[in-house]
């Protein structure tokens, strides 16, 4: 799915970025020119996965987040563990940069490609090698698709629990990369809590293992580490996910609120009431509208929010909870609620909230789609304030939001072809994200910082956590070729960033509200 | 009780680390028994920076310095019906939140609601190098950074000194049961799998002496209706069985002898090993009373994690080894957080 779409190629953006990637990874000296290099990475690999001419370097160029494009130096397509052992090997020895790619649908640029550098894709890497059904394990290969491996469980009644919107299309491999999320994730977690054992190369091109096959391995979490890491620490080769028996029952109920400030309240009232549902969404006026056009769900049009709020487990228990759950919702002033009468409307009512994305795109030319999350009783305040902000910005903005877990997605509407349009979005986007850690939250909850938050982790982090960051990153990869200048900015980066942000010690927008 | 000791504990690390002095970490001191013994050095007492720091409900999320008793924590959750999802044992009244995390402590529940790993969102820590630092929030998703409160889980202080702990937590089930069914370890093994391949509302596992244990916990008609597809007979008090295997009361533990922890696969068959065992986690969990040559039980789980839980008595090593690839990354991780080696050394391995 892509975060900002449209025709336009965002060319300035696009040199903005180009700019900062060089920026950024300056000390790096390679040290050898690219037909060597090539002829070097042919005694690994067959010709014919290695690619470096331009023509065949474009499709490379971005992640989902195509705002910010990259030629890559040269692409490699290894086939085998070994294939890549060697390859790491080899860039580190000319100090060649390496970024790792599954399935490009990342929506922060975290597979931004660097322009002196091998991106690694490892798009061959797709076998589901072992599922266990017994000890509910399965071992793949990185490239394999997230929704595969729950297609491929199914026989055994068992899945993989972790459901990011993009899950058709995005590779287990990424999905540890990015630590994603989904609609599931409150009750059911995020990667870092559905994997049990990793194969990693790192940048020496050693092979380790990480995790284990019980549920506690010896030493360091490093599996929480390298969890979410965005292919800094090392190149994920293998996966081994814990699977779930498949709920007995899943309902969905659809509430429709005439103040968003209500629906919040019957999200909370719900938790109290101790409920956990499988999921907890909600929309606003726009998104709803957006979405019902689109994919015709059944959502109230006259509603200013709607939840859709999902039980499940076994029958007696979702029989339980729905009828808990129901009374909530009308006590807490629900104009409306609508339990799906079977698995046909349960899945219509999520038709709606799962297409929402391209349905924003289909009433604006470009989006552009944020990903903070905040302390759930936060969310009126940060609601109205990006109302306000979206006056003084002349942009409109849906929020579609993961409600149980407090993780908000507002989609900017913009559009590239106007002139400032995207710089104003940009801004606008930066002030969201510094509002979301003002208020106790933070600036990325699943799509990660990549190239695309990179500013705002200097507002998240001091520069003491920064300097920690950066010894971690040391620790694995000391000449840091893996992935250079995403996830953690430099403190030099910061304190430009700093010095602009308090311009003639003025914040940008100093008449609007801020706590 | 509340108190903020972080400057005092920050100059005492300051001060150790300006003249390389090692510090051990001491918070209630309860599970004093537990990882390598490193003698006697200069301590660092935690347990004074101590209390409940935000706790919201609604928000599922309780925050609390390193120091604040495990007990007032699970009496707050508790007057507001909630919980700790990880189950932790205590070991002893003077338990703090700060030592049940440096050691990812779990009881029962594990298996199914998660680690103390699971459940941590964040922290605030003091590292080799005196250095105030906080990672991760109060919110369930976070992707911002490494993944640095989760890492300190189960490091057991090596990488820096806990001083407050955000987690999330959960709400009581509204009913929990358990059955008691008489099996054979193969038949328990075989019975448990079988079921959790299942959407059954099991929170618990337990099978000693040809007794096999089940917590149910849930909603009251699907514990009711859970309760007859497993089948066997109440087991009255079930809570407080639980409390005795979480709290290692049952007399299987009362022993002198080294007590083994194994984190194995779940289906691993029952040890040719003579001594006596007790199984938790679904199999995934096995306690050994042994005095085997500590080779011949590590060799026994295969990709797993032996660990010499009680008893140990400084002959060989507590903990797996790792392989040469890992220690290399274990060692320059300590020196990323405690460059000069002065938290907690050797605790985890004799390396760092």
């Amino acid at each position: 799915m892509l975060s900002r779409i449209g025709p336009a190629l965002k060319s300035q953006s696009a040199i903005k970025m180009t700019n900062h990637v060089h920026d950024e990874t300056s000390d790096i000296d390679i040290d050898i020119n690219k037909m060597s290099f090539v002829s070097a990475l042919k005694k690994i690999i067959p010709s014919t996965d290695i690619l470096h001419e331009r023509e065949d370097l474009h499709p490379y160029e971005c992640d989902g987040l195509s705002a910010y494009r990259q030629i890559p130096w040269v692409v490699v397509l290894p086939s085998t563990v070994d294939q890549v052992q060697r390859v790491l090997g080899l860039c580190q020895q000319h100090k060649v940069p390496v970024v790792a790619r599954g399935a490009g649908t990342g929506l922060s640029g975290g597979a931004l490609p660097h322009q002196q550098g091998v991106l690694l894709s490892l798009a061959k890497f797709k076998q589901i090698l072992h599922i266990d059904a017994k000890r509910r394990i399965a071992q793949v290969q990185p490239g394999v698709r997230n929704l595969a491996i729950s297609q491929a469980a199914d026989q055994y009644g068992l899945y993989y629990a972790p459901d990011p919107s993009s899950q058709i299309a995005c590779t287990i491999g990424g999905n540890v990369a990015e630590n994603s999320g989904g609609v599931h994730c409150l009750k059911y977690g995020l990667t870092v809590h559905n994997i049990q054992q990793l194969k990693i190369v790192t940048i020496e091109g050693e092979l380790l293992s990480i995790g284990g096959n019980g549920l506690d391995a010896a030493g360091y979490d490093l599996l929480a580490l390298m969890t979410g890491s965005e292919g800094m620490l090392g190149v994920i080769v293998e996966v081994t996910v814990k699977l779930l028996p498949k709920p007995e029952r899943a309902q969905v109920m659809l509430a429709a609120y005439d103040d968003v400030q209500k629906a919040c309240e019957a999200v909370s009232n719900i938790i109290a009431a101790g409920v956990i549902p499988a999921g907890l969404e909600m929309m606003d006026k726009l998104a709803i509208s957006a979405a019902e056009d689109f994919a015709h769900a059944g959502y109230p049009l006259d509603a200013e929010a709607i939840l859709l709020c999902e039980l499940d487990g076994t029958n007696e228990e979702v029989s339980e909870h729905i009828a808990k759950v129901r009374s909530i919702l009308l006590s807490s002033g629900a104009t409306s609620v609508h339990t799906a009468k079977d698995e046909a409307e349960r899945l219509t009512f999520w038709r709606g909230r799962k297409a929402a994305f391209p349905a924003v795109g289909r009433i604006s030319p470009d989006y552009y789609c944020m990903d903070g999350t905040i302390p759930r009783k936060q969310l009126p305040k940060v609601l109205k304030t990006i109302a306000q902000w979206s006056q003084h910005y002349d942009l409109r903005v849906a929020n579609v939001f993961h409600a149980g877990d407090g993780n908000l997605h507002p989609l900017i509407l913009y559009d590239a072809n106007k002139p400032g349009e995207l710089e104003r979005t940009e801004a606008f986007g930066g002030k969201i994200l510094e509002l979301c850690v003002a208020v106790g939250g933070t600036i990325t909850g699943e799509h990660g910082v990549g190239m695309e938050k990179i500013n705002q982790m200097c507002v998240q982090f001091a520069r003491l956590e920064l300097s920690q960051f950066h010894a971690i990153k040391a620790a694995f990869d000391p000449q840091g070729l893996l992935n250079p200048g995403k996830a953690v900015p430099t403190l030099h980066r910061c304190a430009e960033f700093g010095a602009m942000h308090i311009h003639q010690g003025q914040l940008p927008f100093p008449e609007l509200e801020r706590f | 009780m509340s108190n903020d000791t972080s400057q005092v504990l920050q100059q005492q690390v300051v001060a150790a680390m300006e003249q390389d002095i090692p510090l051990q970490i001491v918070g209630g001191n309860s599970k004093a028994f537990y990882g390598r013994n490193i003698g006697n050095k200069e301590t660092l007492s935690v347990h004074s920076h101590s209390g409940i720091l935000t706790y919201e409900p609604t928000e599922l999320v309780l925050t609390a310095r390193a120091g604040t008793l495990l007990r007032e924590i699970e009496k707050t959750l508790h007057e507001n019906n909630q919980m700790l999802g990880f189950e932790p044992p205590a070991f002893g009244d003077r338990a703090t939140l700060g030592g049940t995390i440096a050691g990812n402590f779990s009881g029962p529940r594990r298996a199914y609601a998660g680690a103390a790993r699971d459940f941590v969102l964040g922290c605030k820590l003091l590292n080799g190098k005196g250095e105030i630092l906080s990672f991760g929030g109060e919110v369930m998703k976070n992707v911002a950074g490494y993944d640095i409160s989760r890492l300190m889980v189960g490091g057991l202080g090596t990488l820096g000194v806990l001083l407050d702990v955000s987690l999330k937590v959960l709400p009581k089930p509204d009913v929990e049961k358990t059955r008691v069914i008489e099996c054979h370890a193969d038949e328990a093994l075989q019975k448990m799998h079988h079921w959790a391949g299942r959407p059954l509302p099991i929170s618990a596992t337990c099978f000693y002496r040809s007794q096999l244990m089940v917590r149910l916990s849930g909603a009251e008609k699907a514990v009711k209706a859970a309760a007859d597809v497993i089948g066997g007979d109440d087991l009255p008090q079930g809570d407080t069985f639980w409390r005795d295997v979480k709290e290692q009361k049952l007399t299987f533990f009362q022993t002198q002898k080294p007590v083994w922890r194994l984190s194995v696969a779940s289906d691993t068959a029952p040890f040719m090993l003579e001594d006596e065992s007790l199984y938790e986690w679904g199999g995934a969990l096995r306690w050994l009373v042994s005095e085997m040559p500590h080779e011949v039980v590590r060799n026994s789980v295969a990709d797993g994690h032996a660990c010499v839980f009680r008893n140990h008595a400084g002959q060989g090593d507590v903990f797996q080894a790792l392989s040469p690839g890992l220690m290399r990354i274990h060692q320059q991780l300590k020196k990323a957080f405690d460059p000069k080696g002065i938290l907690n050394p050797g605790k985890l391995y004799a390396e760092f």
